[in-house]
């Protein structure tokens, strides 16, 4: 009776302090994670239709066209490892390449405003609404995913979490996440 | 239970809570807080948009704002669509049709569920073609009436605005979804049983999402508990 009464207690307060928190919030950051990739590449199924449309109106672009090319070819080459989340090395590449992409397709929807014909073409303007959407949903999605980190990273880092982490899941490791706003590592710098 | 699990929930929502933008309570299909509606016009709205609740069980809200607090009207859109829950839990089949008359801006946010039928470009279509030139014209009311008239038609499928104006254009447009997609949504909508009974205020945690608090009006009316991620379109004008 003794012992039972010990276990029950045992188990209680396990619950108590969270031990299903862990597998709970880690599940919380791969949905987050995912919903960012989806939408990355939601934006590089985007782009070549973009850079046609560009090309018919804006030849002498050659240069900004190239780079958002090879920006996108990058951003979709890297090769994400599964453990991406909490491998800074491969995080920190894959923001880059987002971010460059990000840039290049900024640095091409400013020079598009110059080229009134361009700007007045239907399929232009409907891809332009669909990339700034995407754009958004990009932001949408890497607040959510910041939000779903922090929350795994602060019950892993805190007690009582970090306790019961360290006993149970002791392969729990602190997740990689998103420095900074994008447009703000890569802004386009002003050309005179 | 786990009281000091929820405890900390507790304390963690609310101060996630203050520190983020304020937002007018849900008193039902339409949220005038920058009073630029006549009585008779939110009737009217509330019934249009009771009646296409009531047969498609998609949410469609109408909020005229009185600030954005500073905030880019994406942010705000999706983060309001959000605490209110507009839209079936689950299915997230909620838009807002959001007015900041102080920022001059307007904004079409659209839940997951309806990305496929109200897409951004249409969106965009509905606020260049319908709304900003009457907001242009200072009819506030017009605009409003025929964004949501908009808005709920392309909902039905009738198309009422279209992205790209065939003027012998020779490009299709490359975003559209296939037909298979639509009838798929059709499909979805007919099986739709909408959950009964009201939900509580405690937060739930959504799927890659923060903790929201669900809203509830006190006017019989109350959100769904669906999500968005940003999707719609915004203008100025």
């Amino acid at each position: 009776m003794r012992r039972f009464f010990v276990v029950l207690v045992t188990a209680v307060a396990l619950a108590g302090c969270g031990v299903n928190e862990v597998p709970k919030l880690d599940e919380q950051v791969k949905a987050a994670w995912s919903q960012v990739q989806n939408q990355y590449q939601r934006r590089a199924d985007l782009v070549p239709n973009l850079v046609e449309t560009v090309k018919g109106y804006a030849t002498q672009e050659r240069e900004t066209l190239t780079q958002v090319i090879e920006a996108r070819a990058k951003a979709t080459s890297v090769q994400l490892p599964a453990d991406i989340t909490q491998n800074p090395e491969a995080f920190k590449q894959f923001q880059q390449a987002q971010g460059q992409l990000t840039g290049a397709l900024g640095r091409l929807m400013v020079v598009a405003e110059q080229y009134p014909n361009l700007k007045s073409d239907q399929a232009f303007l409907s891809l332009q609404s669909q990339l700034e959407g995407t754009e958004n949903r990009i932001a949408v999605a890497r607040k959510d995913y910041i939000d779903a980190v922090q929350r795994y990273n602060t019950q892993l880092r805190t007690i009582p979490g970090r306790w019961v982490a360290a006993v149970v899941y002791p392969d729990a490791k602190v997740k990689e996440t998103f420095t900074a706003a994008e447009s703000a590592q890569t802004a386009p710098a002003v050309k005179f | 239970m786990r009281p000091l699990a929820l405890l900390f929930a507790l304390f963690w929502a609310f101060t996630v809570q203050a520190a983020e933008i304020s937002f007018p309570p849900l008193t039902g299909r339409v949220v005038d807080q920058a009073h630029v509606l006549s009585a008779g016009a939110v009737r009217s709205l509330d019934q249009k948009l009771a009646d296409h609740e009531a047969t498609t069980h998609q949410q469609v809200i109408v909020a005229t704002v009185a600030s954005l607090q500073g905030h880019d009207i994406a942010e705000y859109g999706y983060q309001l669509g959000r605490k209110w829950g507009i839209g079936e839990k689950d299915k997230n089949t909620g838009a807002i049709l959001l007015v900041a008359p102080t920022e001059r801006e307007v904004r079409i946010e659209v839940g997951y569920g309806l990305e496929g039928t109200l897409t951004d470009a249409l969106s965009r279509a509905i606020i260049e073609q319908r709304i900003i030139p009457e907001f242009r014209a200072g009819r506030m009311e017009g605009g409003i009436i025929a964004g949501t008239d908009a808005i709920l038609g392309t909902l039905r499928g009738e198309a009422p605005v279209q992205p790209v104006q065939r003027r012998g254009n020779h490009r299709e447009d490359p975003g559209e979804i296939p037909p298979v997609a639509l009838i798929v949504i059709f499909i979805v909508f007919l099986l739709l049983t909408r959950g009964g009974g009201r939900r509580g205020y405690l937060p739930g945690v959504m799927l890659g999402g923060p903790s929201i608090w669900r809203g509830g009006g006190d006017g019989g009316f109350s959100g769904g508990g669906g999500s968005f991620g940003g999707g719609g379109a915004s203008g100025k004008w």
